[in-house]
């Protein structure tokens, strides 16, 4: 990859509504460019999605994530694939992992309330053929997400007015 | 009680931004771009390093040339980056920030009698230094025409026989200027010629867009003419933590080494500690903030061409040194009725020489929102004057 189109990619990702225009006098990369390679990578699902990152609690919205470490028997010719693609079909499941060590998939599961993500592992997700065992974590605080810390303390830096 | 100061101190001349800064200081929410500084927080794994050596208890002195580790991974860090050859042992020093090298190369080296060539506009440190040690400064005028490299013509025009030392500051503050290995070429040939030794202070030699930086020591035969002057302040954004370090000859070295033992005996052993993190894990973080600081570059450029304000393309350091001559106003009037008009603070090239006149200094070390914010004011500012 290029060194310019990895900045242009950071950039986005940053802040995907920056124009075009600003992004070309960032990166020195002319407007055309940047339209064409956005095409591109919009095209060649590089680019998946535009959106927000939502701090729900702060909105006001009550909801509950858990992390779900999930054991599944593979799959003969099919691996893990096949019981993963199944899993990901609910929309309560935000995020499935493969993972290497002690169990398999990781999950990531948001709900309402403790009770229906409990009812969710119980009802839909334990029971699946291949599913050997589940062992759920409920997600008490949000430091970080995305790279991005939703509990901050103000880190402005106490410059000088003028300086040599 | 004035007259107790001595002669020297009492003819120095307080810094030229200093009024500048106490009216700054009076007003309220204003942008500045007068700050010769990082607007980043020091990355985390640097402080937590700082924070850890502290844990562990590491409160005491090191030794007067500083911790022998920092001091290997700087000789592998300048042969890797700079083409430098300095060996842990002898032709390293860790200093107070650059600032306390630049002090001692000119104490070891100079003395009444002795002048100093220092090319401007400048980095304001070098002619008090250089005073202190009781040596005379001459300065080298350098000029937007050719922007604001050195040439060997200037030098052979303002040359005087008794110069022993020779500044050179590229990346420059506060232009912003560098100069490429041909540049750099035609000086060496100069400082051969002339039996000179050189102070290179290259304490933004880590930012630089576009081209490799070109350190002064690695030219042919310059290794043992210079005494190259580092910093962690910039590239790292650790300017509070007051680190440096200074490179050269070891006959030489043992002489600055002298003067650091008996006055600062070590630098911080907290912040040796964090240099010394900084050096082994802070690459990626380097790069991202360079990446930063380009942008920023790029959208400051585009701006001063956009108002039709004349501007060299900077290529190193995070200064930008437009001409304001098209707005009729000197720099002192510019920066002055700037800040009074617009709330925005720049500094006045004059403050860093005379062939500073007619440029201003912005810095572009802050968010990119405050830049856009300033360069909003001073293009209402500019227009206002163009008519
Ligand atoms: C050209 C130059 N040299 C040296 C210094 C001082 O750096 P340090 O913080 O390492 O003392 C500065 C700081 O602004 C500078 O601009």
């Amino acid at each position: 990859m290029l060194e310019q189109d990895r900045e242009l990619l950071c950039l986005i990702e940053q802040d995907c509504r920056i124009p075009p225009e600003k992004l070309a006098v960032l990166t020195g990369l002319s407007v055309d460019y940047i339209l064409e390679k956005i095409q591109q990578w919009e095209d060649d699902k590089v680019i998946v999605q535009y959106r927000p990152l939502i701090n729900w609690e702060k909105a006001g919205q009550e909801s509950v994530s858990a992390l779900i470490e999930v054991r599944v028997q593979p799959q003969r010719g099919a691996g893990f694939d096949k019981i993963a693609k199944r899993i990901q079909k609910f929309p309560e499941v935000r995020t499935v992992y493969l993972m290497s060590g002690g169990f398999d998939l990781t999950l990531i599961i948001e709900g309402k309330s403790m009770q229906e993500v409990a009812l969710f592992v119980a009802e839909k997700l334990a029971p699946l053929d291949h599913v050997q065992s589940t062992a759920t974590h409920f997600v008490l605080r949000r430091y970080k997400q995305n790279g991005v810390e939703f509990i901050t303390e103000d880190e402005t830096p106490q410059r000088q007015a003028v300086w040599p | 009680m004035n007259h107790y100061l001595n002669a020297t101190t009492a003819a120095l001349q307080p810094s030229g931004i200093r009024k500048f800064f106490d009216l700054v200081a009076t007003k309220k929410n204003i942008i500045s771009l007068g700050v010769g500084e990082p607007d980043f927080v020091t990355p985390w794994t640097i402080r937590e390093s700082g924070i850890f050596a502290l844990e562990q208890g590491q409160t005491m002195y090191t030794s007067n040339a500083g911790l022998i580790e920092l001091r290997q991974e700087l000789s592998k860090y300048l042969s890797v980056h700079m083409e430098l050859d300095y060996q842990p042992e002898g032709e390293i020093l860790i200093t107070v920030g650059a600032s306390e090298a630049v002090d001692l190369v000119m104490r070891a080296l100079l003395a009444p009698g002795d002048a100093v060539l220092v090319p401007e506009p400048s980095y304001v440190s070098y002619a008090p230094c250089a005073l202190l040690a009781g040596a005379d400064v001459r300065y080298i005028p350098t000029t937007a025409q050719h922007e604001f490299r050195l040439k060997a013509a200037d030098l052979e025009k303002h040359y005087t026989p008794n110069a022993k030392l020779l500044v050179l500051n590229y990346p420059n503050n506060p232009t912003g200027a560098i100069m490429t290995r041909e540049d750099l070429l035609e000086i060496a040939e100069f400082v051969a010629a002339h039996d000179l030794l050189v102070l290179s202070d290259e304490a933004y030699a880590d930012l630089t867009y576009s081209r490799q930086h070109t350190s002064f020591a690695s030219l042919p035969g310059m290794k043992d003419r210079t005494l190259y002057v580092g910093s962690f302040s910039k590239s790292y954004a650790m300017t509070g933590w007051r680190i440096g370090y200074l490179a050269g000859h070891p006959e030489l070295l043992q002489g600055m080494l002298k003067i650091h033992q008996y006055v600062i005996m070590c630098a911080s052993r907290m912040a040796q500690t964090a240099a010394l993190e900084a050096l082994r894990s802070a690459e990626a973080a380097k790069t991202e903030m360079l990446i930063s600081y380009n942008q920023r570059r790029r959208f400051m450029i585009e701006g001063f061409r956009k108002m039709g304000l004349d501007c060299f393309e900077p290529l190193g350091a995070f200064y930008i040194f437009p001409s304001i001559q098209k707005t009729g106003l000197t720099s002192d009037a510019f920066v002055n009725t700037l800040l009074e008009e617009e709330n925005v603070a720049a500094v006045a090239g004059t403050a860093f020489g005379p062939s500073g006149e007619g440029h201003i200094r912005c810095s572009y070390a802050c968010s990119l929102e405050q830049l856009e914010e300033a360069m909003n004011r001073i293009e209402r500012f500019v227009q206002k004057r163009f008519k």
